[in-house]
C-alpha cells in the first residue's frame, strides 16, 4: 500500500496501541494538536487521553516518567518533538535508560522507544535542525535506528516496541511527506541489519535516514558517468551492520559515508574506522565522507544548503574516490 | 572561610506523639532498624579506610529516622525511588544487609552483583529502584513508576526520596507539576538535611521552605522534625494513607541532618563544628532511646541487646561481603542489553 513516511509511523503506532494495552504515547502536543509533525492525528480521538497523553513541555520528566513506566511494566512510546529538544532529557536517557540495567546487575529493563525528529532543510535554523544521531549511536545499552522509507517506518517501529531495552528511532524531518511503498509484512531484514538499496560495482555510497534520498539521487548521476555505486541504508545506527558494510567494501573497495550530523568525532569518522580497521587492504583510495559544515545550522536557504550534504558533493566524493584508481588502470 | 550559621532546628511540629506511647514491638523495630543503620554505617567507614569500600561513600548517620519512620508507612506493593545516599533505606526497606554491603565491596554476590556499589542498590524483588546518584533523577522513574501502577490498574503507591539539593534541579518541578497534573500516587520524601552537598540551603534555595514549594503544583505537603522517628512514622503514614486514597501525590519534608561528611572525600570546610555538634543533641537515635527507656517501654537491657544484634547483623554481613566473590571479568559486558543487538 502506498503511504507518506508519515502515514506509516502513524500506522505502526495505531496498530501497537490495538494489539498491545501496555503501549501508550505521550510527548508535547501528541494529542490534541496531532502531534507537530502530524504523525499523531487522529489518535487521541480513536484511544482517548489515557492512552494518547499530551505532556507539559517538560522533556525531563516525561523521558524519565517514559523510563519509569517501562520499569513498572508499559511499552511506552514516547515522543521527543526533535533531536534539539532531546539534550534536556539526556540525563534520562543516558544516566537512567541506558544505564539501568548494568548498573542494577541485570535486575532491570527498559523496554522504552523513543521517537524523535532529527535533521535540516526545512529553514528552521539552528535550534530545530541539528543531526545528533551520533551522540546518541555513542552509548552502550540504548539501540539507534533511522527508518529511511515508510516500509521502515511502519515496520521498525514495530520491531523496536518487542525490543526488551531501550530504542531511540530517529524521522528525519524531511521524509515525513514522502511517499513510498509499505508492505503488509516486515519483510527479510531484522531491526538492526543494514540494506543495500541500490547494487553496484565501483564505490559503495554509505548513507541512513534522510541522507539515503541524497545519495541515491548521487547514484543515478554517477551512473550516466559511467561509475556504477553500491548505496548501503544503514537503518541501524547502534548497532551499526558490520558485515554488510565491509562485504560491500570488500567488493567495491572504495567507500563514501554520507552523514547529516558534523564531521568532527562523527557517525561517518566511526564508520571509516570500522572500514580502515576491517577492511584496509581492500581499499583502493582512501574513505571519503560527505558530512555537514561545522557550524549551527543556518537560517537562509543557501547558507542551509551549502551547510548540507547534496548529492552534488556525494558525486564530488565518489568521482575523487574513483577516478584515480581509474586513472591507474586507463 | 565564610561559616554558615547554624540552621534552625527542626520546627517541632505538634507532639501528638508523646499521647501515643509507642508499643514495645514497635519501638523494637525503629530503634533496631536505626541502630543497625548506624553501626551498618560506621562500619562502612571503617572499612573505607581500610581500603574494602573504594569510590564514593554516603553515610546517611544522623539522619536515620527519616529512613525507618518513612519506611514503616510502605507496603510490599509500593515502589521506592531513592538516592545515592540510601543505604538507610535499603536496609529499612528489608534488604539483606549482606548483599548491601557486598554491593559496597563491588563483590557478584552485592544485590547489584556490585556493578554499582555504594550509590546504585537495586533490589526489584523488594520494589526497590536505586541508588540514583544523579541528583533529583529519580523523580521522573517515580512519575513514570505511579503511571504504570495507574495504567495497570496497580494498588502501590511510588515513593521517592530526594535531598534539599534536588530542589534545585529543574527535574523537581517538572516531576512535581507531572505527577500533580495526571493525578499519580507519588509520595515525595524531601530529606533536607540543609546542604546540598557543601552549599547551606539559605545559600541554594530563595524559599527555603521546601514544604511550601508544593503550593505552585497544587500538592498538599506537610514538614516534620526528621530526627523524631515517631514523628516521622506518623507523618509519613498520614501522607502515604493521602495518596493511597486520593490516589494524587504528596510531599513530606523531613528536616533532618547528616553528623558526617558528605562523602569520604569532604573536609567540611562550609559547616561549623559547633553547628554539628549541636544538631548532634538531636540525634535520633539517642532521642528516641531517652523517650522509651524513661516511659518504661524499653529497658536500658532491651536497647543494650538491639546494640548488640545490630553488631552481630553488621559482622554478618561483613563476612558475606569478604565470602563474595568478584565478577569474572568475562561477564564485563553482561546485561548491558537484555540480548545482544543483533544485525543478522
Amino acid at each position: 500500500m502506498r503511504m507518506t513516511y508519515r502515514e506509516a509511523v502513524r500506522t505502526a503506532i495505531r496498530e501497537a496501541l490495538q494489539s498491545d494495552a501496555r503501549v501508550f504515547l505521550m510527548g508535547e502536543d501528541v494529542g490534541r494538536y496531532g502531534g507537530s509533525y502530524a504523525v499523531s492525528k487522529g489518535l487521541l480521538e480513536e484511544f482517548g487521553p489515557e492512552r494518547v497523553r499530551d505532556t507539559p513541555l517538560s522533556e525531563s520528566a516525561f523521558v524519565g516518567a517514559g523510563v519509569g513506566a517501562a520499569l513498572g511494566g508499559m511499552r511506552p512510546i514516547v515522543e521527543v518533538m526533535t533531536v534539539n529538544f532531546s539534550l534536556l532529557a539526556l540525563d534520562q536517557i543516558v544516566n537512567g535508560a541506558a544505564s539501568l540495567r548494568h548498573m542494577s546487575g541485570g535486575q532491570l529493563s527498559v523496554p522504552l522507544v523513543i521517537r524523535m525528529a532529527t535533521g535540516a532543510g526545512r529553514q528552521v535554523a539552528a535550534q530545530h535542525s541539528h543531526s545528533l544521531e551520533g551522540w546518541y549511536a555513542h552509548v552502550p545499552g540504548i539501540s539507534v535506528v533511522a527508518p529511511a522509507t515508510p516500509h521502515d517506518a511502519r515496520w521498525m517501529l514495530t520491531a523496536a516496541l518487542k525490543e526488551p531495552d531501550p530504542v531511540i528511532i530517529f524521522e528525519h524531518a524531511m521524509l515525513y511527506g514522502e511517499e513510498g511503498e509499505v508492505g503488509s509484512e516486515p519483510g527479510p531484514l531484522s531491526l538492526f541489519s543494514a540494506a543495500i538499496r541500490r547494487p553496484g560495482r565501483d564505490v559503495t555510497l554509505i548513507a541512513s535516514g534522510g541522507s539515503l534520498g541524497k545519495a541515491l539521487v548521487a547514484a543515478e548521476h554517477l551512473m550516466g558517468e559511467g561509475i556504477d555505486s553500491e548505496v548501503i541504508d544503514l537503518r541501524s545506527l547502534r548497532p551499526l551492520d558490520d558485515a554488510t558494510i565491509l562485504g560491500s567494501v570488500r567488493r567495491t573497495h572504495r567507500a563514501v559515508v554520507v552523514d547529516e550530523g558534523w564531521r568532527t568525532g562523527s557517525l561517518a569518522a566511526e564508520i571509516s574506522a570500522r572500514i580502515t580497521e576491517g577492511a584496509f587492504y581492500d581499499l583502493d583510495a582512501p574513505v571519503a565522507r560527505v558530512c555537514t559544515a561545522e557550524v549551527p545550522i543556518p537560517y537562509p536557504k543557501h547558507l542551509e544548503d551549502a551547510a548540507l550534504p547534496s548529492a552534488e558533493r556525494i558525486v564530488a566524493a565518489a568521482k575523487m574516490v574513483v577516478k584515480p584508481a581509474v586513472g591507474v588502470g586507463a | 572561610m565564610a561559616v554558615t550559621e547554624t540552621p534552625a532546628p527542626a520546627p517541632a511540629p505538634a507532639p501528638a506523639t508523646d499521647a501515643r506511647p509507642v508499643s514495645p514491638d514497635l519501638a523494637r523495630t525503629f530503634l533496631g532498624q536505626m541502630q543497625l543503620i548506624r553501626r551498618f554505617e560506621e562500619k562502612a567507614a571503617e572499612l573505607y579506610s581500610a581500603g574494602k569500600i573504594r569510590g564514593f561513600l554516603h553515610l546517611s548517620i544522623g539522619e536515620e529516622a527519616s529512613a525507618v519512620g518513612t519506611m514503616a508507612a510502605l507496603g510490599p506493593d509500593d515502589n521506592i525511588v531513592s538516592t545515592y545516599r540510601e543505604h538507610g533505606h535499603a536496609l529499612a526497606r528489608g534488604l539483606p544487609p549482606g548483599t548491601i554491603m557486598a554491593e559496597l565491596y563491588g563483590k557478584a554476590n552485592g544485590v547489584s552483583r556490585g556493578r554499582g556499589g555504594s550509590m546504585h542498590i537495586f533490589d526489584v524483588s523488594r520494589r526497590f529502584y536505586g541508588g540514583n546518584a544523579i541528583v533529583a533523577g529519580g523523580l521522573p522513574l517515580a512519575v513514570g513508576l505511579a503511571l504504570a501502577d495507574r495504567l495497570l490498574g496497580r494498588r502501590g503507591i511510588t515513593a521517592c526520596f530526594f535531598g534539599d539539593g534536588a530542589v534545585a534541579e529543574g527535574e523537581f518541578h517538572e516531576s512535581l507539576n507531572l505527577a500533580s497534573l495526571w493525578r499519580l500516587p507519588v509520595l515525595f520524601l524531601c530529606e533536607n538535611n540543609y546542604y546540598a552537598m557543601g552549599t547551606a540551603l539559605d545559600r541554594h534555595q530563595a524559599e527555603t521552605d521546601i514544604s511550601k514549594k508544593a503550593i505552585a503544583y497544587r500538592l498538599p505537603s506537610a514538614a516534620v522534625d526528621g530526627m523524631d522517628v515517631t514523628a516521622v512514622a506518623d507523618a509519613a503514614r498520614a501522607a502515604a494513607e493521602q495518596v493511597r486514597t486520593s490516589g494524587a501525590p504528596f510531599l513530606l519534608e523531613c528536616r533532618t541532618y547528616r553528623f558526617r561528611a558528605h562523602s569520604m572525600y569532604d573536609p567540611e570546610l562550609y559547616r561549623s563544628k559547633a553547628e554539628v555538634e549541636e544538631w548532634k543533641r538531636r540525634d535520633p537515635i539517642s532521642l528516641f532511646t531517652a523517650k522509651v527507656t524513661e516511659s518504661g517501654v524499653l529497658t536500658a537491657r532491651d536497647v543494650g541487646a538491639l546494640e548488640r544484634e545490630a553488631e552481630a547483623v553488621t559482622d554478618q554481613a561483613v563476612a558475606v561481603a569478604e565470602a563474595g566473590q568478584w565478577e569474572p571479568i568475562a561477564d564485563l559486558l553482561k546485561d548491558v542489553y537484555t540480548r545482544a543487538p543483533t544485525c543478522a
